[in-house]
């Protein structure tokens, strides 16, 4: 099942060479491979496996996940704002299916 | 005629194991009196999987790890193994000549010892990521910082874990 929900949170606004926090969280399963079910068949591993931010068209931030990342994975990480942007994060996980959420970021 | 009559000497036990002793001879444990010490306390062995240990070796490429300069912060006693907050920083500048490249969290007991890589740029201005984890049960967890100088930094961080995570 793909990724649904993205919730992204930067603040309002930020000044150019500023740091702010990024805080991603997105709603999956992160189904580790490792759980059975009622008949006692292994589930299959579905998680998303790869996080990329990128920021005014360049990459800022790439996180590779593996089972062991909580469902419904929540990745925080820290941007010094180059200048006026637009966020873009894309969750990829095991059936290859890509989720995408832009987001831009008030710079004053 | 004459009769003999063998004579037996009743030996008990203790008797015996005396004359023994005294004879030099040695006797086996059970025999012997019991030792009365009490047994020492063992420290808890952390374990390290070999999928961690392979996993740590990669990361590494033959760098000799320092302590020091990496932050690992996770809750001492985590009562759901199946959402652990974790925090990892770096002290760095994040300048082009100098900063943090990857950050690699490990895990020294889960099924799977790669647990994420955090991939990061002078862009990023801190070296700093936040996640939650599985920890399938009481162990160490590994962060590694690898910097654009070629240097490695590693930090461990024990975490108890009330109830595992789910078999991660």
């Amino acid at each position: 099942m793909a990724a649904t929900k993205p919730r992204i949170k930067i603040p309002e606004s930020a000044k150019s060479g500023e740091l702010i926090e990024v805080r991603t969280l997105i709603t999956h399963v992160m189904e580790t491979g490792n759980r059975k079910d009622r008949e006692g068949k292994t589930i299959p591993r579905d998680i998303v496996n790869t996080f990329v931010a990128t920021y005014a068209g360049r990459e800022v931030f790439r996180a590779e996940l593996g089972p062991g990342i909580s469902a419904n994975p929540f990745i925080a990480f820290w941007l010094k704002v180059p200048g006026p942007g637009t966020f873009e994060f894309a969750w990829t996980d095991d059936s290859g299916t890509t989720v995408v959420e832009t987001l831009p970021l008030n710079v004053v | 005629m004459a009769v003999r009559t063998a004579t037996y000497t009743l030996m008990n036990r203790r008797a015996f194991v005396l004359a023994a002793g005294a004879g030099g001879l040695a006797l086996p444990s059970w025999l012997q009196a019991a030792e009365t010490a009490p047994a020492p306390v063992m420290a808890p062995f952390m374990e390290r999987t070999q999928q961690f240990q392979d996993a740590l070796s990669a990361l590494l490429a033959g760098a000799t790890p320092i302590e020091g300069k990496i932050l690992v912060e996770l809750p001492e006693i985590a009562e759901n193994g199946n959402f652990v907050p974790l925090t990892v920083s770096v002290e760095s500048p994040m300048t082009d000549a100098d900063y943090v490249k990857s950050i690699h969290i490990l895990s020294t007991a889960n099924p799977v010892a790669r647990v994420g890589s955090f991939h990061l740029s002078p862009v990023n201005g801190l070296a700093k990521v936040q996640s939650r984890m599985r920890l399938a049960k009481t162990q160490d967890v590994v962060a590694l910082a690898l910097q654009s100088n070629g240097i490695v930094l590693i930090a461990t961080a024990m975490v108890k874990v009330t109830i595992g995570g789910c078999a991660s």
